[in-house]
């Protein structure tokens, strides 16, 4: 814990209003007041900070402050939520009540006392982004800035932000556990138009993960700069992209965004729980190509998915989900995990404490194979090299998903030549998967940028992969032939 | 029970903006909101979640002469309000001066007597309580998850509430505040297909008034034909085709419009439709009007978010493009006047937004453009976020059916379409007549005479 940061919780150890044994057992039994299996209290304090940086200037900074408590009560299946914003004693019981009113007989006991876990160190928040003074932040806005405009002359425009956060969280569990956790987070990115010729193009670039301004030590704001620049530039020339089936090479790191979608939401054992997802009941079965070893690692260091405890009070560590092809296991909540009779994963968490939480992923891996990324290229005769991504979706229930290319190039001939036009890719997440034909020795981790969003809560997540070359996926161009 | 009073919003609105001015501000802006929700969910007949809250919060603006800082806090305490202020303040010192910035002129500013009442609260709507919402859940699932047997599960049946007032009161003299309700009813069946793989569909109807909402049966049945609509869905070969677009998938084309149209993105260069108005931009069929004067429309408010009064702005008329929706600022980047348009943020930031964006129903049924289309894909649902504003290039996952003599064939699933919206819309060439205001962007069915459908 840090004693120096001007920013903490007041429900927290270094707050001014503490919540402890005392004060959790008394919500909880309150909570259980109406019966119940299962309650737990979840209070967070999250503080965010955002510099923006268009035309030359920082236009405008900004702060946020949120905070409150999530009361959880569940009974078999059904979950009784409620949250205030306000932590007094009276609206806290409130909550309480209210989250109270789903249960009807039953009834868990109230933890005589609290067993407080010991964390892992995946993350430090001794030195946070939020209590650096402005000027130097604004300083790093202005180079990145400096550093596009230097780059090349047609560049006509240049945004660059940067968002601060902490996030603060005390759990307390009627099964008797307390934890706290302090999670900081950080998130640069550089967005550039370049124009030539009357055409107009945008490039961006960004990273981040949990750490404090350490992450330029590692990326500085001209690498963020220029690698916008040079995505810009490179769209300038764009084709239209071709229409139909084809080979098609990811390369490493953010393709990951891939997986997320074609699998990792699918293993998410809600859905399986359920009955809902194409992979219910398919574990020990064959789901992907023999080369396909796909886990959820929530443990890289500073990493944005990474979590010491899942917003539950579990500990996640590196989980196999799929092995070889194979399906091995899902990624579980405290309530899936009850229900297929497993161990919790540590994959319970939720946006805020105004939502209860779901299997999510951390970060998700697809590990590196045996082929060299070059040989991977020269073995396409007509097919797609997918560099940057926008984002994807999937349906879960018959797992067709789609991602979105925000830079990409045609490959002839095992070489790759012209630059395509933003371009959408759709395939079905189990076919896909086995038509993993090469992966590359080159496995990367994303930069920490992706947000995945499911049943409209947010959480921070990494993607990581080799270069792959899948067999066939249908690329949604517009040129025929 | 929280009252949404708006006068006690105000009140505290008026301390902070007070406090700011205090401490240095030369404009302070500060918007309130109270609000309630409740959500529940019924899966296979039984309650799953019951999540029921309050919720309050406060963005402030500040400037200090052409220095911006805009902050947010739930944090209501004494102390806690102090150092909001404090780091506003703080944080504009920061900021660099932008000529651009300031409030708009107080002589544009709306009087409370000139708000119209635009009947946005419903009292019904916020009286909804678990156990009722519970009840009409489990008619939904039933209705849905009964009308056919291969509806084997469910994702289930939501029912939600949400009620609140939001107030704004700024230092150039505005103060207004709103109270409006809305809810929604939806359910999810899931199918068995032959193939083994499972087939989701859904139905949804929202309002702002209980009344009007459709009954929780209708929603059930009609989620069940949508579901059973999808079994046997196959891919498309890859071909030009014309595409009609119901209006769940019109609305997503229609925000794709709204969001390069909107003033920020001008000035920002980052739409494909700088420098475009007075010129064609979709077929003369296409009539758009941005209009916040709907009574009980989802997107209805009598004032914007700087506190200028709301007013209908037609924004495509025959094809051609009128005007960009602005707020102060852009208007000011672009030489031009607000559209009173404006949007605060929950962060408290300020920038233009549509309101009730609605493009215009044509005269046909929605059946009778069905039967006058030979050959199309018409699509239900579309997929991920492959749309360029810079470029106005789009490509998206679709699924629907195919049509064929004006009647549909096979569902189709797992294919993308893809063409430059500027083309897209410029190719309208049929709207229907069946807009329903369930959304603040929508649109009735519509068609485009070709775009590429890309599969196999």
């Amino acid at each position: 814990m840090s004693t120096t940061s001007r920013y903490h919780a007041p429900f927290g150890p270094a707050g001014a209003e503490p919540v402890d044994a005392e004060t959790a057992r008394k919500l909880l039994s309150t909570a259980l007041s109406r019966g119940g299996d299962y309650a737990d209290l979840f209070f967070e304090y999250d503080v965010a900070g955002s510099y923006s940086l268009e035309e030359g200037i920082l236009k405008a900074a900004g702060r946020s402050v949120s905070q409150g408590l999530g009361v959880r009560v569940m009974k078999g299946d059904a979950t009784g939520y409620a949250y205030v914003q306000e932590l007094t004693p009276e609206a806290m019981q409130r909550a309480a009540v209210t989250a109270a009113q789903i249960a009807a007989g039953g009834g868990a006991p109230i933890p005589t006392s609290f067993e407080v876990p010991s964390l892992s160190a995946r993350y430090a928040a001794q030195h946070l982004s939020l209590d650096i003074t402005g000027e130097s932040k604004r300083e790093l806005l202005l180079r990145a800035d400096r550093a596009a405009r230097a780059a090349d002359s047609h560049i006509t425009r240049v945004e660059a932000s940067l968002h601060e956060e902490l996030r603060e969280i005390l759990l307390a569990t009627s099964t008797g556990k307390l934890v706290h956790d302090r999670q900081p987070m950080v998130r640069f990115s550089v967005r550039v138009i370049a124009e030539s010729n009357g055409k107009r193009q945008s490039g961006s670039s960004g990273g981040g993960g949990r750490m404090g301004l350490e992450y330029f030590e590692q990326k500085s704001p001209e690498w963020h700069a220029k690698e916008a620049v040079r995505h810009a530039l490179a769209m300038l020339d764009a084709r239209e992209s071709p229409a139909g089936e084809l080979e098609v090479v990811l390369a490493p790191g953010d393709s990951g965004v891939l997986l997320h979608e074609a699998v990792g939401h699918g293993l998410e054992a809600d859905f399986n729980r359920k009955g809902t997802s194409n992979y219910t009941g398919r574990v020990g079965q064959r789901v992907a190509s023999d080369l396909c070893t796909v886990v959820d690692d929530a443990t890289l260091f500073g990493s944005r998915g990474t979590i010491h405890v899942d917003d539950e009070g579990n500990l996640p560590e590196r989980a196999v989900l799929i092995e070889n092809g194979v399906l091995v296991g899902y990624m579980h909540d405290q309530h899936s995990a009850k229900h297929f009779k497993v161990t919790p994963t540590g994959n319970g968490r939720r946006e805020s404490f105004q939502s209860h939480p779901m299997p999510r992923m951390t970060n998700t891996w697809l590990l590196g194979g045996q082929s060299d990324p070059e040989e991977i290229v020269r073995s396409v005769k007509r097919g797609i090299y997918a560099k940057k991504f926008g984002g994807g979706q999937v349906d879960i229930s018959n797992g067709d998903f789609v991602f979105s290319l925000t830079e990409s190039y045609l490959i002839e001939d095992g070489k790759i030549t012209v630059p395509l036009k933003g371009v959408n890719l759709i395939g079905n997440g189990p076919d896909v998967m086995s038509k993993v034909s090469m992966l590359g020795t080159d496995f990367e981790t994303s930069d920490g940028v992706w947000t995945c969003g499911k049943d409209g809560q947010s959480v921070p997540v990494g993607v990581g992969c080799p270069t792959i070359k899948i067999a066939a996926m249908t690329v949604g161009g517009t040129q025929m032939g | 029970m929280i009252e949404y009073d708006i006068d006690k919003l105000m009140e505290l609105g008026t301390k902070v903006m007070e406090r700011a001015l205090k401490k240095g501000a030369s404009v302070a802006e500060v918007g309130v909101s109270e609000g309630t929700h409740l959500s529940v969910k019924v899966r296979m007949g039984e309650p799953e979640l019951v999540e029921e809250a309050g919720s309050k919060s406060l963005g402030l603006r500040v400037m200090r002469g052409q220095q911006v800082a805009v902050t947010h806090t739930s944090d209501f305490t004494e102390a806690g309000l102090e150092r909001f202020v404090d780091d506003a303040l703080e944080l504009a010192n920061l900021a660099q001066p932008d000529p651009f910035a300031g409030p708009p002129d107080p002589a544009l500013l709306s009087k409370i007597s000139q708000h119209p009442d635009l009947q946005l609260f419903d009292a019904a709507v916020n009286d909804l309580d678990a156990a009722r919402a519970i009840e009409i859940a489990k008619r939904m699932e039933k209705s849905a998850l009964g009308f056919d047997k291969r509806l084997t599960n469910s994702e289930g049946a939501n029912v939600s509430r949400q009620a609140g007032a939001s107030v704004l009161v700024t230092s150039g003299g505005f103060r207004g505040g709103v109270r409006g309700t809305y809810t929604s009813l939806s359910v999810h069946p899931v199918a068995d297909d032959a193939d083994g793989k499972k087939r989701s569909g859904y139905y949804w109807s929202a309002r702002r008034f209980a009344d009007e909402l459709e009954s929780a049966e209708a929603v059930g049945l009609e989620a069940a034909r949508r579901t059973l609509q999808k079994l046997g869905s196959r891919k498309l070969d890859t071909q030009e085709v014309a595409v009609i677009f119901d209006p769940d998938a019109g609305r997503s084309i229609l925000g794709l419009l709204a969001s390069c149209i909107n003033g920020g993105s001008i000035w920002r260069k980052s739409s494909y439709l700088i420098d475009r108005e007075g010129q064609q931009v979709a077929s003369p069929l296409v009539n758009v009007v941005d209009d916040p004067l709907i009574a009980r429309g989802p997107g209805s408010r009598p004032f914007d978010g700087e506190g200028l009064l709301s007013r209908r702005n037609s924004v495509v008329e025959s094809g051609i493009l009128k005007t960009f929706i602005l707020d102060t600022y852009s208007a000011k980047k672009l030489g031009k006047k607000s559209t009173g348009n404006a949007s605060r943020g929950s962060g408290g930031g300020v920038g233009p937004s549509t309101t009730n964006f609605i493009l215009q129903p044509g005269k046909l049924s929605a059946q009778e453009l069905l039967k006058s289309t030979d050959k199309a894909l018409y699509v239900t649902d579309m997929m991920g976020f492959g749309f360029n504003a810079v470029t106005g290039d789009f490509s998206r996952g679709a699924s629907g059916f195919w049509i064929e003599k004006g009647e549909r064939v096979f569902p189709v699933s797992e294919v993308t379409i893809s063409l430059n919206l500027d083309e897209m819309l410029k190719r309208i060439d049929a709207i229907a007549d069946d807009l329903d205001h369930r959304t603040s962007i929508c649109t009735p069915t519509f068609r485009i005479s070709s775009m590429t459908v890309a599969g196999r």
